[in-house]
């Protein structure tokens, strides 16, 4: 539709053709994105194959030395006056190869079974003993590789960038370069290897405590370790496909499907929930900035300390007073409403499906709106005011005026954050993990009681609390379905994430603001 | 005549608008403040009963007892939290700083896909790996002191670089050229040139990376372990109402809460025009 057929449509018209091409261009773009995948692919392959290339170049034109590079990391460096790199690298070699070695490769060859003998019983006769032997622990196995498979790629990457400097640094010598331990220290201290130094502990701290357990997690997503397969009393088992399976309820039984209907109502809850959350934050958080922002009010240092009074008590503060203030039987708000006669029988604030999850929005307004608030007025103050001063010459209207000058602004300059925010709300664990606990938990679906283990799911329950209570929950828990759902959410979260990240300016054009 | 209405018409319309404003003011106040000066009435009384909500005997007893009752021990729980907060808080801010001046400043080899690989496990549900991170402390005999936990919180530092590498882009590279030609290296920029400038961001992180800590139940549950010397307020605060104690201690959960959002409010107060900054800068920035 051209610019000027849009024109000439009416109010209600223009408002239902935007809609309407909302959902027609998402599925456009999407396409779009996927007719890109295959050269895309290509590329990254292409990328992924011309260090095999620079790896035979490197080694038919490279001398001695280089090619000595390729058995011992650091050999080049080492004869060419950089003995400082040299060594770190062939140290690293040395002890990435002995933990490959005696503790990788062994955990390796036990991966495809978990290992072969989970507990035995045995017996000693003199002094008489009896007790249990843990011989092959499955968490350990698929921990050390691991580990393994990390080392394993850190070494690859380092040997190969070791035979690419070796390479170099011939080259130097070949025009008559000198290379000294100085210049490294130099180039590591300040210098253009300055990076490795800064990100050196950060990286570490990253890949042991949040990328190793991905992995790890991201496999146990295809095991079936749960409370009966408890290593290192039993064994661990591969169990492909089948805990994505329970989710979508393809397993046939009674108990998949009802499990599969369970996690399909709590996605939804968690859509539902993150969507109202944002928006209803965003918008009457903004809405209550430009009034109390209004020209002419006074107070504002009031405003101000009240409003930083409520974003400084911790959340979980406010979330626990709020959990016993709604509680049933023994929170204040019934009481109160009861004594003054506006109710006649207590209301089941956080033990009806229904209410609930009221409760848990209208909450999270109480306890978001404040920050929202503080963030819009920070930026509804850089609007220039000119663009009011002609409007209202133009003679538009305060709710025009917002409709075309402060709706506009905010929405082009905050969409980073709304997403953010979206992606945050998907995995707020303490609104409902202190509010509603996930309560009240499901008693039946589909008409039907429920004779599935649902982990004790609860219907305000979001995906992450749900996860929490199936990894740590004090009687049952499985680890397999638990890891799987966290892909899920892991799939969902970057879905959205990815579309902050391509339509983002600041990201694209990092160097626009400088 | 008809000029006076109008200007009468206006004044009129303006005073009933501020009027109005004011009223929604001291309404939004009420609905925010209510229930923490419920909270801090609470704090004072004797023993609980739902339908008052101004407490007909007061107490100071409630504060007294938290610090010397051994069933909860508040005491151990507030030194917990203040410690791993405060560590967490100065490690935390150093390394984030570090990751977000060499992705913002450094020009390396695959620092785009760094940036974008950082994006993406960060959306992974972290508590997920919960389980492995405990191993590992178990590993290096971590697991039963409070320097596990503040490990695991440091551990994390570079992946929250977003807001402080957007406040770097915004500093202009020609500050590093003029330092360059007066001799300086990338280190004594970053420490002598940019650090000076980024006061505000600096403030903001050591903030950010000091409540998070604060406020954290998740990990801090998984951590302790049920081991109450273990726990922060938070998990702390929550074991005093979980079920079927809750209207008995209701009154020390109060005060105990005061306790802990004082400390925390004060510190706003006293940082507030920084913390605004970083508010308003981190949402424009993403």
């Amino acid at each position: 539709m051209s610019n000027l057929e849009y024109m000439s449509l009416s109010k209600p018209k223009r408002f239902l053709y935007k809609i309407s091409s909302l959902f027609t261009k998402v599925p456009v773009s999407t396409w779009k994105g996927l007719k890109k995948l295959p050269k895309r692919l290509m590329n990254l392959l292409k990328r992924f194959f011309a260090p095999l290339g620079n790896l035979i170049t490197w080694f038919v034109r490279g001398n001695s030395t280089t090619r000595l590079s390729y058995l011992i990391m650091g050999f080049g460096q080492m004869t060419h006056h950089q003995v400082l790199r040299g060594l770190f690298s062939l140290l690293y070699e040395i002890a990435a190869i002995l933990f490959l070695v005696f503790i990788g490769f062994p955990s390796f060859i036990k991966l495809p079974t978990f290992g072969y003998i989970g507990e035995t019983l045995y017996e000693i006769d003199v002094p008489p003993f009896v007790g249990y032997m843990y011989s092959d622990n499955s968490f350990n196995i698929l921990l050390n590789s691991v580990f393994a498979l990390v080392i394993l790629v850190i070494l690859v990457f380092l040997w190969y960038t070791n035979i690419r400097d070796a390479y170099e640094l011939q080259k130097f010598k070949e025009i008559g370069r000198k290379m000294s331990d100085g210049e490294t220290i130099r180039d590591f201290t300040g210098g253009k290897e300055y990076h490795k130094v800064l990100l050196t502990i950060p990286t570490i701290g990253i890949a042991i405590f949040t990328i190793i357990p991905l992995i790890f997690m991201v496999l146990i997503a295809f095991t079936n370790y749960n409370s009966s397969h408890f290593s290192p009393k039993e064994l661990i088992d591969w169990v492909g496909l089948a805990n994505f399976e329970q989710l979508l309820g393809l397993t046939g039984t009674n108990n998949g499907t009802q499990f599969s209907i369970v996690f399909g109502q709590i996605l939804l809850w968690t859509l539902i929930r993150a969507f109202f959350a944002t928006f209803t934050n965003y918008f009457l958080g903004m809405v209550v900035a430009i009034i109390i922002n209004k020209k002419g009010i006074k107070l504002k240092k009031l405003r101000r300390t009240i409003l930083i009074t409520t974003i400084a008590v911790p959340q979980f503060v406010s979330l626990l007073l709020m959990s016993k203030v709604l509680n049933y039987d023994t929170g204040a708000l019934n009481a109160v409403l009861r004594n003054l006669g506006i109710i006649s029988e207590n209301i089941r604030w956080l033990n009806d499906g229904m209410i609930v999850k009221i409760v848990i929005i209208v909450v999270n307004m109480w306890i978001g709106i404040p920050y929202t608030m503080l963030m819009c007025t920070g930026i509804l103050m850089n609007i220039p005011d000119d663009l009011y001063e002609s409007a209202k010459i133009d003679g538009a209207s305060p709710y025009k005026m917002y409709m075309k000058i402060t709706l506009p602004y905010m929405l082009f300059v905050t969409t980073p954050y709304l997403i953010s925010s979206f992606v945050g709300n998907i995995n707020n664990f303490n609104v409902i993990y202190l509010l509603s606990g996930g309560g009240p938990v499901f008693a039946s679906v589909a008409g039907q009681p429920i004779t599935a283990n649902v982990f004790g799911a609860g219907q305000s329950d979001l995906l992450i609390t749900w996860l929490y209570k199936m990894t740590m929950g004090q009687v049952e828990k499985d680890y397999g379905a638990g890891a799987a759902i966290g892909i899920v959410v892991f799939v969902i979260v970057s879905f959205f994430s990815l579309i902050t990240y391509s339509r983002s300016k600041s990201i694209q054009n990092e160097e626009e603001f400088q | 005549m008809s000029k006076t209405s109008i200007y009468h018409g206006k004044k009129f319309r303006e005073i009933t608008g501020r009027t109005i404003v004011y009223i929604f003011l001291i309404i939004i106040s009420i609905i925010w403040l209510v229930p923490f000066v419920y909270l801090i009435l609470q704090s004072f009384a004797v023993s609980y009963s739902p339908s008052q909500i101004i407490p007909q005997q007061w107490t100071f007893d409630n504060y007294i007892n938290l610090f010397n009752d051994i069933t909860y021990p508040f005491g151990t729980w507030y030194l917990n939290t203040l410690g791993i907060a405060i560590i967490t808080a100065l490690i935390q801010t150093v390394l984030t700083l570090m990751t977000s001046y060499s992705f913002s400043r450094l020009r390396f080899r695959l620092r785009k896909s760094y940036m974008k690989m950082i994006l993406v496990i960060g959306m992974f549900p972290s508590f997920l790996g919960m389980t492995v991170n405990y191993f590992i402390l178990q590993m290096i005999g971590l697991e039963g002191s409070i320097f596990g936990l503040i490990l695991v919180y440091i551990a994390g530092s570079g992946m929250g670089y977003y807001v402080s590498k957007g406040f770097f882009d915004t500093i202009p590279h020609s500050l590093d050229e003029a330092a360059m030609i007066d001799g300086a290296n990338k280190n004594t920029i970053f420490w002598k040139v940019i650090l000076p400038l980024s006061k505000p961001i600096i403030v903001y992180t050591v903030l950010m990376s000091f409540t998070g800590p604060w406020g954290d139940y998740m990990f801090a549950s998984y951590i302790a372990q049920g081991n109450q010397n273990l726990y922060n307020v938070a998990v702390g605060l929550q074991t005093m109402i979980s079920k079927g104690k809750d209207t008995i201690y209701f009154p020390r959960f109060c005060a105990g809460a005061v306790f802990v959002s004082i400390g925390i409010m004060a510190l706003f107060f006293w940082l507030q025009k920084y913390y605004v900054e970083g508010v308003t800068g981190g949402a424009v920035k993403g």
